[in-house]
């Protein structure tokens, strides 16, 4: 098993806090998510678990870590990476998506596409 | 672990469950299907959340490649639905 579970007091004041502050960040994106009225806002939300929480997590890991084992520890930070560049992938392509069939289905509160606009001449 | 440490972590970990508490219902409720994989798509965040704190609370790293896993896979779930939402198809 692991040597030692001791971590000197500050670290854990640290891992402690930024433990809380992903989480209801996270917390507060999903309730964005339940309660928000419509599916264009609702997509706003979905990013507060996935950038300040996310980060605020992978933080702690590093610091929890870290200071366990009395030398840097970053391989937490590929989680974060990894995120940060697959995130705004997804949420583009559903972003897209959602237009595409909005549209389709004839709603008229979105914008219209550039090349399927109401002609100008 | 000190007492706030071990109260903190648990906080998170009910914090995080109540975060997927409420994407569940958005998935079971959504009007429409992109609602659901957007409830999806934040759903597997929060439990990929939730692994790196149950890393942190049992300081083991064996979480923390579940929670790659997690990313992973949930990253090609996502794109695939979307893709399908967006043409029928998944690969044309």
């Amino acid at each position: 098993m692991t040597p030692a579970l001791v971590l000197p007091f500050w670290a854990e004041v640290l891992v402690g806090l930024l433990a809380l502050l992903g989480s209801v960040m996270a917390l507060l994106g999903s309730i964005g998510v339940l309660r928000l009225a419509s599916f264009f806002q609702r997509i706003h939300a979905t990013t507060l678990g996935a950038t300040m929480g996310c980060w605020s997590l992978v933080a702690a890991t590093v610091v929890y870590f870290s200071a366990r084992e009395g030398t840097l520890s970053l391989h937490a930070l590929l989680i974060a990476i990894f995120v940060a560049l697959t995130v705004p992938v997804t949420t583009i392509f559903l972003m897209r998506a959602a237009l595409f069939r909005a549209r389709r289905a004839g709603r008229t509160d979105v914008p219209q596409g550039l090349s399927d606009g109401p002609p100008s001449n | 672990m000190s007492p706030f440490l071990v109260w903190s972590l648990w906080t998170a970990m009910g914090c995080l469950a109540l975060a997927m508490g409420c994407c569940l219902l958005r998935m079971l409720r959504g009007p429409t299907a992109q609602d659901r994989v957007m409830a999806l798509d934040t759903f597997y965040i929060n439990g990929m959340l939730a692994m790196l704190v149950l890393g942190l609370r049992y300081g083991s790293s064996m979480y923390f490649e579940a929670a790659m896993l997690v990313a992973l896979f949930g990253f090609v779930g996502s794109t695939a639905m979307s893709k399908f939402l967006l043409r029928g198809e998944v690969i044309e």
